[in-house]
């Protein structure tokens, strides 16, 4: 008997009489009156920054004010143009030297101040944590309430990796104060767009 | 279960901290003892004691800003008795997915077959050197020690656990590893380790020069190690939530990408994400999510992504109807962080990888006879379920736990004798009476009788004067 065997048929023996499944649907969950004030305050909260723009120039604007010239930006939107496009053949562990990238959230939730990524429009699984500064794209009407939204927006959506990230890299673990920049990117900056 | 490195150095001379766990475990100390340890530094314990109940306040405000809380864990203790009601389905299902994916799974039915299992990856790779995210499940098996047996250096990425690695100990919480550390031993452990300046315990620069460190191993290793939170039978996918970004470094740059989980972490579907991962980062630091949920459904182009699906005593846990509720639990910590034996006690005074109030319940399943101080090792106070947030009953569960010990004979010595003398005192109201009666004059003429430090209740108390009447006197005296 294979371990896989023997496992299933432990597990069989012992679990108990079947349990309904909730619906999900019937949580109650708080309602924000403005899912982009919400996401704002909370990601502000958690060491993001978010900046309200009317175009993608001011992403240019934003580096340019932010970061000392001859950065190594990188990005995988195309219309950028002021920023090399990411080929996604590069080999990921050159990635490291990348100081800014600049990449796409498909969707935003206001409360926790999450965007969600995935593999499809980023390029390279690897970038957004290892980069030194990260910046999202994010159009306003895609910020959702919260994590159920966020879930039936994604409904069966295959993605070979898809990821949610609040904030900068962090950590606490020496003595419960918080730095930024533990292994990922030390900023987050939100470009909330029309 | 853990296989036990022998240092060079006497235990005795290491340092002033709780000693290295892999030393307790050949010492076979308990509970009360290791904890009497720990208390010896008064002031460090009200630190730890004070940091973990920051932590905790920071979880009410998480869960008070969400009217929808109780509703939450209701649904979230549901969603895990459904889990374990069809466990066998789920898992049958989530394999399908996830070799349908693209991913290769193996089933360990122990924590030896699981270390060999992932061994014999390593070996299929010739790898020699690998990067770890945290895993409690590879702490369970004691992955480290198996693998350092065969020569293959294991680095732990996450920070708290680099610094508890670098020391030679294993994490004394599951979510905040090195909690029991101060900075200026952090900053004298980095400075011997990683030649960070003598005397800077500052976390920025400490934290720093992890960083630089660890990323030359995230650039090098060739394969990663990660545990999982949470794994669907829906969509063969599973999520890795880490606030520091490691597993998912170690993950993205590697070749080879080898997850390894309890099979209790099945979820149904991809909706039920929404539940947990609200609930879970709430519970365990305050946060409204972690940094970082990854969802990791398919391998890496050009890579190769490993799932371990463990047993180890779960599926025995699960025929146990008065504790198979313990396998709902998400490793959050918020029992650990609530609870006033652990915050005084310390992580190793519990002598397993996962400690606490819920590790208490878990690790007497695994062995009975080496764990059976543990249930003890509670007030029964119910801090535990009330912020547990998948609703688990962890103190009846350890009342329960102290009753089936000591039906098996296991229950700890002192407390055995103790109840004996009180259950025949409490069925003999004439001895009660007298008992009562000497003892009110031991106290109030001899206290030094009692007093003393041959009586356990003593430690770390004062008795209040002694009553010069019983109840039953002065309710004689007074009832007219």
């Amino acid at each position: 008997m294979s371990s896989k065997e023997k496992i299933l048929a432990a597990v069989r023996a012992s679990q108990p009489a079947l349990q309904p499944l909730p619906d999900v649907n019937d949580i109650a969950a708080v309602q924000f009156e403005n899912n982009v004030a919400q996401f704002t305050a909370v990601l502000n909260s958690i060491g993001g920054l978010v900046v309200n723009a009317t175009h993608t120039d001011a992403i240019k604007e934003y580096v340019k004010n932010n970061f000392a010239e001859g950065i190594n930006g990188i990005t995988t939107v195309a219309k950028l143009n002021d920023f090399p496009l990411l080929s996604t053949e590069t080999e990921a562990h050159l990635l490291a030297n990348i100081d800014v990238a600049i990449l796409p959230a498909k969707m935003g939730v206001a409360e926790n101040g999450a965007v969600w990524l995935t593999e499809a429009e980023y390029g390279i699984r690897a970038l957004p944590f290892i980069c030194q500064h990260l910046i999202v794209m994010l159009q306003q009407h895609t910020i959702v309430q919260n994590m159920h939204e966020a879930y039936k927006k994604i409904n069966k959506e295959q993605y070979g990796f898809g990821v949610f990230i609040a904030g900068p890299s962090k950590t606490a673990d020496i003595e419960q104060s918080l730095v930024l920049g533990a292994h990922g990117p030390e900023s987050m900056t939100v470009f909330i767009l029309p | 279960m853990f296989i036990v490195i022998r240092l060079n150095h006497s235990p005795l001379t290491i340092h002033h901290r709780p000693l290295p766990i892999h030393i307790i475990m050949t010492h076979n100390a308990t509970h009360p003892q290791l904890a009497t340890a720990f208390n010896k530094d008064e002031a460090r314990v009200g630190w730890h004691d004070e940091t973990l109940w920051w932590v905790r306040q920071k979880r009410d405000k998480a869960a008070w800003a969400l009217p929808e809380w109780e509703q939450l864990r209701d649904t979230a203790s549901a969603i895990k008795q459904n889990v374990l009601s069809n466990l066998h389905d789920y898992l049958v299902q989530f394999e399908q997915q996830a070799l349908a994916n693209g991913v290769k799974v193996h089933w360990a039915a122990d924590a030896k077959e699981h270390n060999e299992i992932v061994h014999s990856i390593l070996q299929q790779h010739n790898v020699t050197q690998i990067v770890k995210s945290k895993s409690m499940l590879t702490e369970e098996c004691g992955l480290n020690e198996y693998l350092a047996n065969n020569k293959v250096e294991v680095i732990d990425t996450d920070l708290g656990e680099r610094i508890v690695q670098l020391a030679n100990e294993h994490p004394s919480h599951i979510v905040l590893p090195c909690i029991h550390w101060k900075k200026e031993e952090i900053g004298e452990l980095f400075h011997q380790h990683l030649n960070t300046p003598e005397g800077n315990a500052d976390p920025k620069l400490l934290t720093a020069a992890a960083r630089e460190h660890l990323r030359e191993k995230f650039l090098t290793r060739k394969i990663a190690i990660t545990g999982v939170n949470f794994a669907v039978a829906e969509t063969g996918e599973f999520v890795v939530c880490t606030n520091e970004g490691n597993a998912d470094m170690g993950a993205h740059l590697a070749d080879v990408h080898i997850a390894c989980m309890g099979i209790e972490k099945i979820i149904p579907k991809r909706e039920h994400l929404g539940v947990l991962l609200r609930l879970l980062a709430r519970s365990a630091t305050g946060q409204p999510v972690t940094t970082y949920s990854s969802h990791f459904q398919q391998p890496n182009a050009g890579q190769e992504m490993h799932i371990v699906l463990v047993d180890n005593g779960r599926s025995v846990q699960l025929g146990r109807e008065d504790f198979r509720n313990s396998l709902k639990c998400i490793r959050c910590g918020a029992c650990f962080n609530t609870c006033p034996v652990y915050r005084r006690s310390g992580g190793h005074s519990y002598h397993t990888a996962i400690a606490g109030p819920i590790g208490s319940i878990l690790a007497p399943n695994l062995d009975m006879k080496k764990y059976a101080d543990l249930p003890f090792a509670s007030t029964l106070c119910g801090s535990c379920s009330n912020v547990c947030p998948v609703k688990i009953d962890i103190h009846n569960q350890l009342y329960k736990w102290r009753q089936v010990l000591t039906e098996e004979g296991h229950s700890p010595k002192s407390k055995t004798v103790a109840m004996k003398v009180m259950a025949t005192a409490l069925a003999k109201p004439g001895l009660f009476k007298a008992g009562g009666k000497m003892m009110r004059w031991v106290l109030k003429y001899m206290p030094w009788l009692v007093n003393n430090k041959m009586n356990a209740w003593y430690k770390q108390r004062e008795m209040p004067a002694p009553p010069e009447q019983s109840f039953t006197e002065w309710y004689k005296k007074n009832r007219t």
